[in-house]
């Protein structure tokens, strides 16, 4: 058992079978977040079936080797709880927050599904259609159509450019058979990192870990080797015409870095000025606050595995799609010609440093903090190094970043809603 | 709820509410003030919103190009909302940054700036934000059918406004709305966090007390006759997914069916969270309730959500139901409908009922994670209704009894319903 000293401070403990268990004791409400995260996210989805991961996460929590699909249901209503069950491209996790006095109980059926689902064939048929229904729905959304069309450009024959959601004709074929399978080969305790927030003692948290999953014995998952991302060379422009649409959606985006690169907190300042500090950082401060074109408009950054995207998002009028995506490039010009200003650098990396507390609020915060935290491997003490490792870096270093990704005549510009190639 | 809240009042007739919470090293400040949607007269629709957005723009004491920095630059996050009764603004940060948190409000105020260059810019964005809105089938049913159960009574206007009224708005419109309806004798300050109670209110007064009083706006006095038949509007639009809406005129926060009716969507579509601001972040506890079992679990619906939200007049109960792909709405509606008048016919049971408290027992405990909710939570109830609503919501949740629960059925009579389709035409 290690436990940092200062700070967050949470308690790490690893089961004999690599089952990983942090636990923080917090004493806001008689409550506690359970969050159980596995390595087997939507880059398992074979290249011919992008979906399967996603579909195991509406069927997972459906029937047990010991438990019925009713059951279950029953014993999550009669708590008040409900669970989130979320996939991204690397991680499986199984969320929920409950009553303190619940907890035993509610770990001991999380822990169940994630091990021992049987993923009915009833159940299946009646998730799929909730799926393909998402799918349609997706369809018919300017912002996703923008934002998955944009990573399928920026990353061709690449598991972060599928979809995760598959397609219709994917998940009809779909079988119960597949989806055990999938759960066999890549769901495992030395896969697993579970983490328990809230008002619940930390022995008692590594107890009932130690109790619903010491006895898992599932050979660890063949590794999956995810390639280095070839930046683009030119820029490219796709238009998506939805005439049924009030406005029309903008992604716009590069290939940026992997989260282990020694430039990544150089690149997370220099994003936060660019596009979100005090809503949208420069990008906002011309589209929003100047321009008055967008209500919504900003940047992100995705720091992966491997090499993630930083993305310009931005929702405008029809007739101001070409003068925002102007905008966009004009920004991106100017950043990497000139750099932050002194005072743009010094707030942006005071308000990371700030923000701390602020990001650590609730027993939500916390679980999905030190679920970051252990999968990129960056200590238990993570919060007290932050503000060091964000003063180390210089103007001169965001200025690198900068000019290492964000040239418009790189960039891939998707454009979806009410607008057509002028 | 054992936690003290102190209740003040300056002398200009703003109130305040603090509690001390020293969990964390937080503090968070509320400031809310009763100017919301319904307010409105017609050619002013969206007046308060776009007031709300107006009061980011600077103050006579924080240049214009500062304000949207002021609270970030300690790390602080802030925002704003504006509904049908009220508009808030808060900022959450470390407790060390409370003055800076009460001078922004008192800004906020007593000082905004109101340049005639920012209203133009922001007319842009606020359509922009409107039509954001009108992308979402789902969003936009909800509106037509919003404003067709109501014929009277201004809640029958979208809070973003109408587009026209936001084409044709004044600056004068705006900054008269401001004057008439930011004044202290008007707004709830609510501090929760790691502060210390008598500190935070000089602080409040330092900051607060020179603000003067003004007349209070005159209350809108229309109230919604009652509806004598079914209503109906069906939109026939390019789209993939339909959606249905089912909306009953229902109690307000105070009025004592409103209870009884929270239980009996407890048991239909399951507990959620009385915290209007988070309680999207965690989703129903809902496998078991009735209108779930009847659609979901039927194959005809992918989601059903009901929605009773605490106002200080009587609203809406909404029920949104997604049909699967290939479902019919006819048989959506049919299947909802024959469970509505099940649960008028025969009632819900004893061990129905427990479960719904317990649902709404969690669901208490779980809006209270943070101070933001926590100081969320006592302004909301304050400004609609008074904050011992707030305090007592576990105890008149326990009072219901089985009786007021077949009595708040009879919400679901047809002459009181407004059905409304998203049926999408495919090209």
């Amino acid at each position: 058992m290690s436990q940092a000293h200062a700070g967050l401070a949470p308690t790490r403990t690893t089961l004999d079978n690599g089952v990983v268990v942090l636990a923080k004791e917090t004493r806001t409400t008689p409550a506690v977040t359970i969050n159980l995260a596995v390595r087997a996210g939507s880059i398992c989805d074979s290249a011919d079936a992008p979906g399967a991961t996603h579909l195991l996460s509406r069927v997972i929590d459906r029937g047990t080797t010991t438990r019925s699909a009713d059951e279950i249901s029953e014993e999550l209503d009669n708590r008040g709880i409900a669970l989130t069950i979320g996939v991204t491209r690397h991680v499986f996790a199984i969320v929920c927050t409950c009553l303190a006095e619940d907890f035993d109980a509610v770990f001991a059926l999380l822990g169940d599904m994630l091990m021992s689902p049987t993923v009915p064939e009833s159940e299946l048929a009646t998730r799929k259609r909730e799926v393909i229904t998402g799918i349609r729905q997706d369809e018919d959304n300017p912002a996703v159509r923008a934002s998955e069309t944009l990573m399928a450009l920026l990353y061709p024959d690449h598991p972060y450019g599928r979809l995760t959601k598959g397609t219709v004709e994917i998940v009809e074929a779909l079988t119960r058979a597949r989806l055990v399978r999938l759960h066999a080969e890549r769901f495992a305790p030395s896969a697993l990192t579970a983490v328990v927030v809230g008002d619940v003692a930390v022995s008692r948290a590594a107890d009932a870990a130690a109790r619903v999953f010491g006895a898992w014995r599932d050979a660890p998952p063949v590794p999956i080797e995810i390639a280095h991302v070839a930046e683009a060379t030119t820029r490219r422009r796709v238009v998506i015409p939805m005439m049924n649409k009030a406005q029309a959606d903008i992604a716009y985006g590069f290939t940026a870095i992997a989260r282990a690169d020694p430039a990544y907190y150089a690149f997370w300042l220099m994003n936060n000025a660019l596009g979100q500090y005090a809503i949208g950082g420069r990008l906002g401060d011309s589209i929003r606050e100047r321009q008055g074109m967008a209500y919504y408009v900003s940047s992100s950054l995705d720091a992966n595995v491997v090499e993630g995207p930083l993305v310009v998002r931005a929702g405008v009028s029809p007739e101001n799609v070409d003068r925002a995506i102007a905008s966009i490039d004009e920004e991106l010009v100017r950043l990497t010609r000139d750099g932050l200003t002194e005072k743009e650098f010094a707030e942006s990396r005071q308000y990371l440093i700030g923000s701390m507390p602020r990001r650590l609020e609730t027993n939500s915060d916390i679980t999905q903090f030190l679920q970051t935290l252990e999968f990129f491997g960056l200590g238990l003490d993570y919060d007290v190094r932050l503000p060091a490792l964000l003063g180390a870096v210089t103007l001169d270093e965001t200025l690198a970043a900068a000019r290492r990704i964000l040239d418009p005549d790189r960039a891939t510009v998707v454009i979806a809603g009410p607008y057509e190639q002028p | 709820m054992a936690v003290p809240v102190t209740q003040a009042a300056l002398g200009n007739g703003l109130k305040v509410l603090v509690q001390e919470e020293h969990t964390a090293p937080l503090a968070s400040v509320w400031c809310w003030y009763k100017a919301g949607s319904k307010l409105e007269r017609p050619g002013l629709t969206g007046v308060s919103h776009w007031v709300e957005h107006m009061n980011f723009k600077g103050t006579a004491n924080i240049p214009r190009d500062q304000v949207k920095g002021i609270i970030e630059q300690v790390g602080g996050s802030w925002n704003g909302y504006t509904w049908i009764d009220q508009t808030t603004y808060f900022e959450t940060a470390t407790r060390d940054a409370l003055d800076r948190m009460l001078f922004i409000e008192a800004e906020r105020m007593a000082n905004c700036l109101y340049h005639p260059d920012d209203c133009e810019s922001e007319r842009t964005v606020i359509i922009s934000e409107l039509q954001g809105g009108e992308n979402d089938p789902d969003q936009f049913l909800d509106q037509e059918v919003t404003a067709t159960a109501f014929k009277a009574h201004a809640y029958r206007h979208p809070t973003i406004g109408w587009l026209s009224d936001l084409q044709t708005m004044t600056r004068e419109d705006l900054y008269g709305y401001y004057r008439r309806h930011y004044i202290p004798n008007n707004a709830t300050l609510v501090i929760v966090g790691d502060v210390d109670t008598a500190e935070a209110l000089r602080r409040v007064e330092h900051y607060f007390e020179n603000i003067p009083a003004g007349e209070l706006p005159a209350r809108m006095r229309t109230v919604e006759p009652e509806q004598t038949g079914e209503r109906r509007v069906t939109i026939r639009r390019e789209g993939t997914t339909a959606y249905l809406k089912a909306a009953y005129h229902a109690p307000a926060v105070g009025d004592p069916g409103f209870f009884p009716l929270l239980a009996l969507d407890a048991v239909l579509t399951g507990a959620k969270g009385l915290n209007l601001w988070s309680s999207f972040r965690l989703p129903p506890a809902q496998r078991r309730a009735r209108l779930y079992r009847a659609l979901v679990e039927r194959g005809l619906a992918s989601s059903v959500g009901g929605a009773l939200l605490p106002t200080e007049e009587p609203f809406l109960y909404a029920i949104s139901v997604t049909a699967t792909e290939g479902t019919p709405l006819a048989s959506v509606e049919a299947a909802l409908l024959e469970e509505l008048d099940r649960v008028t016919r025969d009632a819900v049971t004893d061990a129905e009922l427990a479960k719904a408290k317990q649902q709404l027992k969690a669901r208490l405990v779980f809006d209270n994670d943070s101070v933001t909710n926590i100081a969320h939570q006592l302004g909301y109830y304050e400004t609609i209704a008074g904050v011992d609503t707030y305090r007592t919501l576990d105890r008149s949740i326990a009072a219901v009894t089985l009786d007021e629960v077949a009595a708040a059925a009879s919400t679901f009579k047809a002459s009181n319903r407004t059905i409304g389709w998203f049926d999408p035409v495919t090209t």
